[in-house]
């Protein structure tokens, strides 16, 4: 089965970037924020299309290698996608689409009015920057498409001042750290190509293989490892994330807090495993001794800290940093379980927190806040909404039903399977964090009478669609995750090379 | 219908009803009637299953694949058989009582009480049927969540914070134990079915066998065990009949059945009885049962006194599973039959004086046996059943799990078990005497109080009957149950 013409198909791959990305500066010449939106939204649906038909094609025929203008690799830029990233795509590609229907009503309130149609075009590179870090097969490309999108998220974060001045400072940090992050990343490239003299990925691997002594290539991976934590806002590298996603609109928060950082897990995953691979990290340099004591931090601190913020956006954000350690704890045990549940928390956090951050978008929108007292008997008075707040909030605990107990079960096997009972207790001490910061906004949506004279309707249906689809998906692929599982299980034998 | 239907059906007519009573939740008569309709369509679709099960079949349905090699699937065995019986036969006897307790008692909010009863009645279905240890765990904590709206039903300070230690020790214990060892259970053993036998024989030995048993009692903390008890005494805020129907039937025994279950068919009765373990946990068991009986009786409030009574009676339970002798196990199994009964009955009167007199303090039920004569003869049977004398079928569960502690050589728990007797004794039966026999005193005025609600006392009427039933005839759950010990 194929959605596309034959001739689409053989280029599935590149057309997933070109499209948003000759689509981004023609979106910046439509002056009205309608026009703006519709031509933005359509062309997110055909990269989600054209990422389920990658995804597809991966899944039946194996890895897909295409070079681009036909020069062969390792000289010229290979975009490679084999099932992780073709998975990863979907993710990026079909949040993008649901938080662009969003967008619409959401922009609409929280930005100002020149600078509306701006934020589609940022949005449209921002997804290019996002699919390309995702799709290519070449180290320094993957720079390039990462500055696209960090440059473009920077920007999409200071559209936040029209409502609170301090996206302003958000963005700046995140700017500050960001590029310290990238360069990191670039100079430990520049000291692998020193040795190696390649920048395709595949070509990379095969070439360090043998370096396992090399002091340059040690350096190198400790570069672009620290350049990718800052990224990836794992902790203690996570400063820029909690302002950065408080201050933001709704629609870049839930956005960005679904995709920017589940794509550096990613490239993470990419660079430990295919790039310098586990004989080399995990038996020589022991990494996991250094990457397990850290995920398990993470997991607890940030959650600490979110049990007493006030700032319901903001707590989210700690309980991303947070997540993004479980990420790293299962990519840390180097097994196949491990790096499957990294993969599916992937998929399940991006459709947990996405629908959290739109269901405060309605909150902004109806109360004009989400500070803790903004929730007061929003229980009965946003019922829908506050519904799917409670699933997602289950789905971060880990209840079973939702996609967090699916990622929490993998976790745990995979923590049993390595002889590790602490961590298994660790990881689920730590989702008793999760219901004390979700039980804190429950309370008093429920409990507390709402303010006095204050009249909030539901929020509109531009809302809460996008929002249950996303919170339905947590549902759904928490009741029934075999497929899922399906492609997560096989993109993370493949990538630890056990076929696939 | 056939036998697979009878399992579907049982699981979804709560939750339909659950959406109807939501869609008529203005028109208050209509909607008491659809619940009623729908306990009784329940019951009689459980019922339908009962001449399957005692025929020997194990009727089963696999729904679908949820995780690779897990399924949520259901398979009904002679003990879920009987919970399940118990529980909706008592729902409809509730729902009649509730009817006349919500009214008289002029709750607010009844729509929503109405509609997550159902939705806790369909968690508890699922309890009671599931087939793997995996679906038992997905409902058992659809049902804590489900209860929640129950327990903080009043949206008072108290009712928040009674609320807070329910989830709180009900989540910490499910997710920090139970999920952990059920997870390893899967690891070990490669499969999550109930099966005859176990199936964690012969694939784990040594003192983790005895921490993964361990994590299993304490981390399913609706049984109660000390000290992980708290919630129950907590859930006391919530009207009666959530009191009445979840917290001394429902939820509760969705706890000590789910011990049953992880005893009988995840470790096996055969492999359990030469280890060593159990006796740690029959001394846990033993101390809630003098515990549970000795805080019970510095309470003043009925309701809690009662609800440290359930404590201690949840132990007998328990500790009749890790005694691991076919009597014992068989006794545990009818304890939460005939505890059922007794306990709804004492709850049913309680809450039918807070109705009728306001009164929910022990010391101001001086004399009041003259006011409501009915309700306290019924509260005087029930006791009766829960100290486990005759003509109460408490009788027949004390006794086999004395002869089940006598076939363990556990004399001591012999002891305990009288012991515990002797305190119920001590803090139940001076309720009804004083009632009948003191004359009332200054501050326990019974003037102008009349008998409870008619519906209230229909409802107390069927369960204490039942009481004096499950005495003439205890063979009905012996002969069911007997099978679960093997041949």
């Amino acid at each position: 089965m194929t959605l596309f013409p034959a001739v689409v198909e053989a280029h599935l791959a590149v057309l997933l970037i070109v499209v948003p990305l000759i689509a981004a500066p023609l979106c910046s010449l439509l002056r009205r924020e309608s026009l703006a939106w519709i031509f933005a939204a359509a062309v997110s649906v055909v990269c989600l299309a054209l990422a389920v038909a990658i995804l597809g094609q991966v899944m039946a025929n194996g890895p897909i290698a295409y070079e681009m203008g036909g020069w062969a690799s390792p000289w010229g830029i290979e975009f490679r996608i084999d099932r992780l990233n073709a998975f990863v795509l979907v993710i990026v590609s079909a949040i993008a689409a649901v938080v662009m229907w969003y967008a619409h009503g959401s922009v609409r309130a929280e930005i100002g009015g020149d600078q509306q149609p701006h934020y589609y075009t940022l949005y449209l590179l921002c997804l290019t920057g996002l699919l390309g870090v995702t799709a290519t097969g070449d180290a320094f490309n993957l720079f390039v498409f990462l500055e696209i999108s960090s440059l473009s998220s920077y920007v999409l974060i200071s559209l936040g001042a029209g409502r609170d001045r301090r996206a302003l400072t958000a963005a700046f940090t995140y700017l500050v750290m960001g590029t310290i992050g990238a360069t990191f990343y670039v100079i430990g490239i520049g000291l692998l190509y020193m040795v190696t003299g390649t920048l395709n990925m595949a070509d990379l691997a095969v070439r360090l293989a043998p370096l396992a002594d090399n002091t340059t290539v040690l350096a190198g991976f400790a570069f672009i490892m620290v350049g990718l934590s800052l990224k990836l806002a794992l902790f203690p590298l996570h400063l820029w994330l909690p302002n950065a996603y408080t201050y933001a609109p709704s629609a870049v928060t839930a956005f960005l807090a679904a995709t920017a950082t589940k794509v550096a897990v990613y490239v993470l995953l990419r660079f430990l495993f295919t790039v310098f691979g586990t004989d080399y990290l995990f038996e020589e340099l022991t990494l996991n001794g250094f990457l397990l004591p850290l995920a398990v931090i993470a997991m607890f601190i940030p959650s600490l800290v979110a049990i007493f913020q006030t700032n319901i956006k903001r707590m989210l954000a700690y309980s991303s940093v947070a997540q993004l350690g479980y990420m790293v704890l299962g990519l840390s045990f180097a097994s196949i379980t491990g790096v499957t549940a990294t993969v599916i928390h992937l998929f399940n956090h991006a459709v947990t927190k996405g629908g959290l951050f739109m269901a405060l978008g309605a909150v902004l929108l109806r109360t004009g806040g989400v500070s803790l007292q903004n929730m007061a008997g929003l229980g009965r008075q946003m019922p829908l909404t506050m519904a799917a707040f409670v699933v997602g909030g289950f789905s971060l605990i880990g209840v079973p039903t939702t996609v967090g107990f699916i990622s929490k079960w993998y976790l745990i096997l995979a923590a049993l399977e390595d002889g590790r009972w602490p961590i298994a207790f660790l990881i689920l001490a730590s989702s008793l964090l999760a219901v004390i910061y979700i039980w804190r906004v429950v309370e008093v949506a429920y409990f507390q009478p709402a303010l006095e004279g204050r009249k909030i309707e539901e929020a509109p249906l531009s809302y809460l669609i996008p929002t249950w689809l996303l919170i339905g998906a947590s549902l759904y692929f928490g009741v029934d995750a075999t497929y899922t599982l399906e492609v997560a299980g096989s993109a993370a034998a493949h990538l630890m090379g056990n076929g696939g | 219908m056939t036998a697979h239907d009878a399992i579907l059906l049982s699981l979804s007519i709560p939750l339909a009803g659950a959406g109807l009573i939501a869609l008529f939740g203005v028109r208050p008569n209509l909607r008491e009637t659809v619940t009623l309709i729908t306990a009784g369509a329940l019951f009689a679709t459980v019922a339908t299953l009962y001449p399957v099960v005692t025929a020997g079949e194990l009727p089963s349905v696999t729904l679908f694949e949820m995780l690779p090699g897990l399924s949520i699937s259901f398979e009904v065995e002679p003990l879920g058989m009987m919970f399940a019986l118990i529980a909706s036969f008592l729902w409809i006897v509730t729902t009649i009582y509730a009817i006349g307790y919500m009214r008289g008692h002029h709750e607010e909010n009844q729509t929503r009480f109405y509609a997550f009863f159902a939705i806790a009645i369909a968690a508890t279905m699922g309890v009671a049927f599931a087939g793997n240890m995996l679906t038992l765990f997905i409902f058992y904590e659809i049902l804590t969540l489900s209860t929640f709206p129950l327990v903080t039903h009043a949206g008072t300070d108290e009712a928040k914070r009674a609320g807070r230690v329910y989830l709180g020790i009900l989540l910490g214990t499910s997710i920090g134990l139970q999920l952990l060892a059920m997870i390893a259970t899967w690891a070990i053993a490669g499969t999550l079915e109930f099966q005859e036998g176990g199936i964690l024989d012969g694939n784990i030995t040594g003192p983790a066998v005895g921490i993964l048993l361990a994590m299993y009692v304490f981390g399913i903390g609706k049984a109660a065990v000390m000290p992980f008890h708290r919630w129950l005494p907590a859930a006391m805020v919530a009207p009666t009949p959530v009191s009445a129907l979840l917290h001394a039937v429902a939820v509760v025994k969705a706890g000590v059945f789910t011990v049953l279950k992880v005893t009988v068919y995840i470790f096996g009765i055969d492999f359990l009885r030469n280890l060593d373990v159990t006796q740690w946990l029959q001394i846990a068991a033993a101390a809630t049962i003098v515990l549970g009986s000795l805080v019970a009786m510095t309470k003043d409030n009925l309701k809690a006194r009662l609800a440290y009574s359930t404590i201690s009676q949840l132990g007998y339970v328990v500790l009749g599973a890790m005694l691991v002798t076919p009597l014992a196990i068989v006794g545990s199994g009818m304890h939460i039959a005939m505890h059922a009964f007794g306990k709804i009955t004492l709850f049913f009167c309680a809450g039918a004086i807070m109705v009728a007199s306001h009164k929910s303090e022990i010391s101001q039920m001086r004399g009041l046996g003259r006011a409501m004569p009915y309700t306290m003869a019924a509260f005087f049977i029930g006791s009766l059943s829960i100290i486990g004398l005759p003509p109460m079928g408490g009788l027949w569960s004390k006794w086999y799990l004395v002869l089940g502690a006598l076939d363990a050589q556990q004399v001591w728990l012999v002891v305990v078990l009288m012991l515990s007797s002797v305190l119920n004794i001590a803090y139940l039966l001076p309720i009804p005497f004083r009632a009948f026999f003191s004359t009332p005193n200054g501050d326990t005025e019974t003037a102008g109080i009349k008998e409870a609600p008619t519906a209230c006392l229909i409802a107390i009427g069927i369960t204490s009957v039942g009481c004096i039933v499950l005495f003439l005839f205890p063979d009905a759950v012996y002969n069911l149950l007997q099978p679960i010990t093997g041949p």
